[in-house]
């Protein structure tokens, strides 16, 4: 099984780290991972602000980088959903339809084909879960508090298989954080305030550190925070499974 | 591209008051919730909510003339409007025949998208609303800021002020019983005199030729029961085939709107009383162009609920009237392009696409994905600032071609690092208005898998 791993532009740019405990941790699993160097973006920015068209040739370099992989593997639900969803703008060849398809968050890659029952890592901690809307509602990585159903939580799922780790419950479990992609800028009063929302959901549950499947969320709730000189650390899931420390 | 933004950004700017709105609301998606996880069955009640709706809308023809066909039957008068102006003088017309000068009017957004009330009252006509929350702001003369709760974004203080000043109700009174009997009081006599009343129509059933109006305060019903003249005004897409039908939307519709197991009245109406008159007026207003187009003709399902509203973290923290259209929130964004794209091309945008609304939404309309796609549109349309063209066909540019994106990136990361703050915080910022941006690290990912990744 070969692994062609997807690091989104700005985790690439701003949070390596993200990337490296992606890595690692496929690696330690067994795994034969492949990182292509000339990889860039999923086209999203572009899509979400209504220039799809302009993000094709972006969707096809994206198409060339990976088709060859069994799987295409990313730490981040919104960029895995974002080729799912509207690569169906692309003319629908063999490789289109591979990418589409095997195009996995990295928490769907560990439950759904790994099957990862159990991990070698501690994080005796207070964690709050932030569902990242795009990985929540787009590729069901758990279930939403709007419909009936039973529920679950892929992410949680494999968090639950660190040790002493604790999660906090919060008021509002699936709420939007307001980042959207360029929403964080269009609106910026309202992204903000909810935000702050979100923010302070985690913080009055007493939550030591947030956690979520999308660094792009976090970067948001960590530049509130930073400015607001609060500080609750941020953090993808993938760091806690792979060990890293507060 | 600055209206909703600005509308939000005024409203956030009394946070205590976002809080307080968005608490409110969040109550209501609660109530819901509740309710909705009471029926085992929820999500294929919706399910076939939706495929009634799909059938029904890929026959509308068909179905609205027998709906036409048995309401004539049962003696009632049906009426058509191609637009807001011919519906407002449709009704005017009934009104002036039967020498009408007071109209009740109850539970209608429909008259409200058409401006019935200015154009009634220029004709010398008294026009009421009876729903409470529709009585208080006609009362403060104000647009409704929320489908089925109009007032929504009044607190009861503001209420009790207003009462004072145009009810004589005590100076300071904020208790709700004691205002909403006032507000009983002073409609009591609008009923008793009225020589007419007019309501919406939340279902409109082709097999019979009736109408349901479902209704919390019985306003409605007293008004219809009173007059000799009862008018229901109804958009076209609110026809459903069968009788039978009806129980998979009244299911639906209290528990989505208001968290309640059913509206406390659902009345039904099929012919003139005694000695009465029965209009039916249906409305196309630009239904039937919205029908046409593929992408979105799934937005006329909308049985109008408002659950897309309350649980939208937009609408909640920005307030109905932020949008600048009678059907606000995620809904009214999918709708209102369709009726002016220049006018209403910030609306798609003010969305996350957090996908909320879709999943909320009892006949399961894709709103999140129709907000998509007119955003595709208004750009390609050019209703867009020029300036974010140039930016994203620069950004698609740098993203398609890895040595563009490496130089790029390096430059901004360079920039980031080395811009003295004040100059990386300049106004043109907006990310660094409330946020900081984040931090640089000393190499990217690629920078590290280059020299330590790929020997692992």
């Amino acid at each position: 099984m070969n692994i062609g791993l997807f690091i989104p532009c700005y985790v690439d740019q701003f949070y390596p780290q993200v990337g490296i405990a992606s890595l690692e941790l496929l690696q330690n699993l067994g795994c034969k991972v492949h990182y292509p160097m000339q990889q860039s973006c999923c086209g999203q920015p572009m899509a979400n602000a209504g220039f799809e068209k302009d993000a094709i040739p972006t969707y096809e370099h994206f198409v060339r980088t990976f088709s060859s992989y069994d799987y295409i593997v990313a730490p981040s639900g919104s960029c895995t959903y974002h080729v799912r969803k509207h690569y169906d703008l692309l003319p629908q060849s063999q490789e289109v339809m591979h990418v589409r398809e095997r195009s996995l968050d990295l928490a769907e890659f560990l439950v759904d084909v790994m099957k990862l029952d159990k991990i070698e890592s501690r994080f005796p901690h207070k964690v709050g879960l932030h569902q990242s809307c795009h990985g929540l509602r787009g590729l069901r990585l758990a279930s939403g508090s709007e419909r009936v159903q039973s529920s679950f939580s892929k992410i949680r799922d494999v968090l639950n298989l660190v040790d002493e780790i604790e999660f906090v419950e919060l008021d509002r479990q699936d709420e939007c954080c307001g980042f959207g992609g360029t929403f964080a800028v269009n609106e910026e009063a309202i992204s903000v305030k909810m935000g702050k929302d979100r923010i302070q959901d985690h913080k009055s549950k007493g939550a030591e550190v947030i956690v979520a499947g999308d660094m792009s969320c976090l970067m948001h709730l960590e530049g509130i925070m930073r400015r607001n000189k609060e500080n609750i650390p941020v953090r993808h899931f993938v760091e806690i499974l792979n060990g890293t420390q507060l | 591209m600055s209206k909703h933004p600005q509308k939000a950004a005024d409203f956030i700017a009394n946070e205590a008051r976002t809080d307080w709105h968005d608490q409110s609301l969040w109550v209501v998606r609660e109530k819901r919730d509740k309710l909705a996880k009471g029926i085992a069955e929820w999500e294929e009640l919706r399910e076939l909510a939706s495929q009634i709706k799909d059938h029904t809308l890929s026959h509308l023809d068909h179905y609205l003339e027998e709906f036409e066909k048995n309401a004539l039957a049962n003696g009632v008068q049906v009426h058509w409007a191609k637009d807001a102006e011919t519906h407002n003088h449709i009704v005017h017309d009934i009104l002036q025949k039967q020498k009408v000068r007071r109209l009740v009017k109850s539970k209608s957004m429909l008259t409200e998208e058409c401006g019935l009330n200015p154009f009634l009252e220029k004709q010398g006509i008294e026009i009421i609303d009876t729903d409470l929350g529709e009585r208080i702001i006609q009362l403060k003369d104000e647009p409704p800021s929320h489908i089925v709760m109009p007032a929504i974004h009044l607190k009861k203080e503001e209420i009790g002020e207003l009462f004072h000043e145009k009810l004589q109700t005590e100076k300071g009174a904020t208790d709700p019983q004691y205002l909403t009997e006032a507000a009983r009081q002073h409609l009591r006599s609008h009923f008793l005199q009225a020589d007419a009343a007019l309501s919406g129509v939340n279902f409109a059933v082709a097999e019979t030729g009736g109408v349901t109006v479902c209704t919390n305060e019985g306003n409605a019903d007293m008004g219809i029961h009173l007059a000799p003249v009862q008018i229901h005004c109804m958009g076209l897409e609110k026809v459903i085939p069968r009788q039978k039908d009806l129980g998979v939307f009244t299911r639906l519709l209290a528990r989505s709107a208001t968290g309640q197991p059913i509206t406390i009245y659902t009345s039904h109406h099929l012919k003139p009383k005694p000695g009465g008159e029965m209009h039916i007026v249906i409305v196309d207003n630009g239904r039937s162009e919205q029908l046409g187009r593929e992408d979105f003709r799934n937005s006329l399902k909308c049985i109008r609920c408002g659950a897309c509203m309350n649980t939208c973290p937009i609408y909640r923290r920005s307030g109905g009237h932020s949008y600048d259209y009678t059907v606000p929130g995620p809904i009214g964004s999918i709708l209102t392009p369709g009726k002016d794209l220049k006018k209403y091309s910030d609306l798609p945008f003010a969305s996350t696409l957090c996908g909320s609304c879709t999943d909320v939404c009892p006949v399961k309309i894709d709103i999140h994905q129709q907000l998509y796609k007119w955003r595709q549109i208004i750009a390609e349309e050019g209703h867009l600032p020029k300036a974010k063209a140039r930016e994203m066909s620069m950004a698609a540019k740098v993203l398609s071609s890895p040595k563009a994106y490496r130089r790029a990136t390096k430059w901004m990361r360079r920039l980031m690092r080395f811009l003295p703050r004040p100059l990386l915080y300049l106004n043109r910022n907006v990310w660094g208005k409330q946020r900081e941006l984040p931090q640089v690290p000393r190499q990217t990912f690629k920078d590290w898998y280059k020299h330590e990744g790929n020997e692992s």
